[in-house]
């Protein structure tokens, strides 16, 4: 009799709901990644579909145009431009910003008090750096006299940039480990020496993931750029161009899909599709660079 | 006369040190001369402050918050606690190695033309790393491998790395902060046998809560144990119990506790 109660027992209460739980949170997790699933597939449905050498050549054409909406160049390029200044003010203060507060702060009041700012920049909705940004510098004309501006929405993706970069470069260099860093100081290397040689290199893979997924991130916001990059019907054609209005592609998708024109819908369905593929595609470069580095270190 | 000569030989001595980390004092009131060319064990049971003791001779104690010294550390005639002297000079001259081996994410090369490389050295590096890696008896496993990562040694192999590391940037004093804790009996007797090699040309100031070893290698010896404090709220502050030589603490200790200690009543 005894022995009988190893076996499995499909009606016992316990088992029955064991099933049951297990089914009910796979559903869940199912529906969890379902809008990602649906939108991803959407927009490659109704995006993938516009794509030819037009779009990624011509200027938008003005609304009005029934037969062509033109392409998206001027967006793309202005995306690249914006993201790339957002990136060369947000990577060097933020790694700078981190490395102080793992390395060089020692836990004091200031650097609780960064962290903290730190945490709330983080929360602080996209619109309002946008907001914060035209109100310093667009209206104030305070760049060489020009309001809306390529560089103006550049400062305001770095201000959505610099927590993420801070935060990824800290959270990088504290989890190397103490031993190493005393193992440099140990022969004499200076502070200096230590974080440039031996522990940047050591959380080289997860800051760099990290700074990565934060100019993705930063290439798909809209809000911030309506205040301050405006949009642009016209070719970038020069370093002068900084200083006007510039497109970008989620400011396009904005104004386009609002448009009552078929045409121009379309334009925008294709600029969607254009951003989440390079998005995507940022993630997976992530990912690899995170792969190519760890099979580095282990040489 | 020779007994003479190395008593006056002394590298670096304590003078009425007291270390705290914030207001809780670990050790108190130690005086102590370190002999050159001798190994040193530094021995006691757990929390009297040994380590923070030896961590305070190159002054890898400034790397944690609140840790405060008091009295002088004097080295080769010099206060390495004076408001002049630069603590990376002081770690070059006083090298560690430390209980958990730590060598670098590089090569077994680089592990140890690193530390030579940021002290300026100029000289033939293959040389340097071929020497180090002799005199800390590790050239012979791993002569064909110095292009793989230290990663790639046993644990053993790695604290030698970490030795020859040291051995690198030329060091008057090696500290030792329970070099083989981490380490099987073998490995230990490995790098034991390389302590004695290094005596030659080092001073050697080890850590070690293994009795045998600090029995096997060293020369002097230096007992510390705690004692609750005065105000007896429970916390326990360590003070030197006793220093000589090797033999005489283990065979005729003069304290009661030490001879405790050694005989294994507690600790």
């Amino acid at each position: 009799m005894q022995n009988h109660n190893l076996f499995y027992q499909n009606k016992s209460s316990r088992n029955i709901t064991d099933i049951f739980l297990t089914s009910i949170s796979f559903l869940f997790a199912l529906f969890a990644i379902l809008p990602l699933i649906l939108v991803v597939s959407y927009i490659l449905f109704k995006g993938g579909s516009q794509i030819s050498l037009d779009l990624f050549t011509l200027e938008p054409n003005p609304p009005g145009d029934e037969f062509s909406a033109g392409g998206i160049n001027p967006a793309l390029v202005g995306t690249l431009i914006i993201t790339s200044i957002a990136s060369l003010i947000a990577i060097p203060i933020g790694m700078g910003g981190g490395i102080y507060l793992a390395e060089y702060s020692k836990g004091g009041l200031f650097a609780r008090f960064i962290r903290f700012g730190v945490n709330v920049l983080a929360g602080v909705p996209s619109i309002i750096a946008g907001v914060f940004i035209y109100a310093l510098i667009v209206s104030t004309k305070i760049i060489f006299g020009s309001t809306y501006s390529g560089l103006a929405g550049g400062i305001a993706l770095s201000i959505l940039m610099l927590p993420s970069v801070i935060k990824t470069t800290d959270e990088g260099l504290k989890l190397v480990p103490n031993e190493l860093r005393q193992a440099s100081l140990g022969i004499g290397a200076s502070m200096y020496t230590t974080i440039l040689r031996i522990t940047l290199p050591a959380a080289f893979r997860s800051i760099a993931t990290g700074v990565v997924l934060g100019i993705a991130r930063a290439a798909g916001e809209t809000a911030p750029l309506i205040f301050t990059a405006l949009f642009s019907y016209y070719y970038v054609s020069g370093f002068e161009d900084l200083f006007y209005e510039m497109g970008s592609l989620s400011v396009l998708i904005y104004n386009f899909a609002l448009e009552p024109y078929d045409v121009q819908n379309k334009l925008a369905w294709a600029a969607s599709f254009i951003l989440v593929l390079s998005i995507l595609f940022v993630n997976i470069f992530a990912r690899i660079l995170a792969n190519i580095t760890t099979k580095e270190k282990r040489i | 006369m020779i007994k003479n000569k190395k008593q006056k030989n002394k590298i670096i001595s304590l003078d009425n040190v007291s270390i705290s980390y914030g207001s809780f004092e670990v050790v108190k009131n130690i005086f102590c001369d370190f002999k050159k060319g001798c190994i040193t064990s530094l021995i006691g049971p757990s929390g009297c402050g040994k380590s923070t003791v030896l961590r305070s001779l190159n002054r890898m104690n400034d790397l944690i918050p609140n840790c405060s010294l008091k009295g002088t550390v004097m080295f080769d005639g010099i206060n390495i606690y004076d408001k002049k002297i630069d603590p990376v000079e002081v770690r070059r001259r006083i090298g560690m190695v430390f209980q958990q081996p730590n060598p670098f994410p590089k090569s077994i090369y680089e592990n140890i033309a690193f530390g030579a490389r940021i002290n300026g050295y100029v000289g033939n590096m293959d040389e340097l790393v071929e020497n180090s890696l002799i005199k800390a008896a590790l050239w012979d496993e791993c002569k064909d491998k110095l292009g793989d990562s230290g990663y790639s040694l046993s644990g053993g192999q790695q604290q030698r790395l970490c030795i020859a590391r040291t051995i690198a940037i030329e060091p008057q004093v090696i500290l030792m902060d329970e070099p083989c804790s981490a380490l099987d009996p073998i490995s230990t007797l490995k790098i034991e046998e390389t302590m004695h090699e290094l005596k030659k040309n080092f001073t050697i100031i080890i850590v070690t809560h293994n009795m045998q070893q600090a029995l096997r290698v060293s020369d002097m010896t230096a007992f510390f144990n705690a004692v609750e404090y005065e105000d007896g709220d429970g916390g326990k502050v360590g003070y030197l119990a006793e220093y000589g030589s090797t033999s005489k603490i283990f065979n005729s200790p003069k304290e009661k506790t030490t001879q405790e200690y050694i005989s294994g009543k507690f600790g």
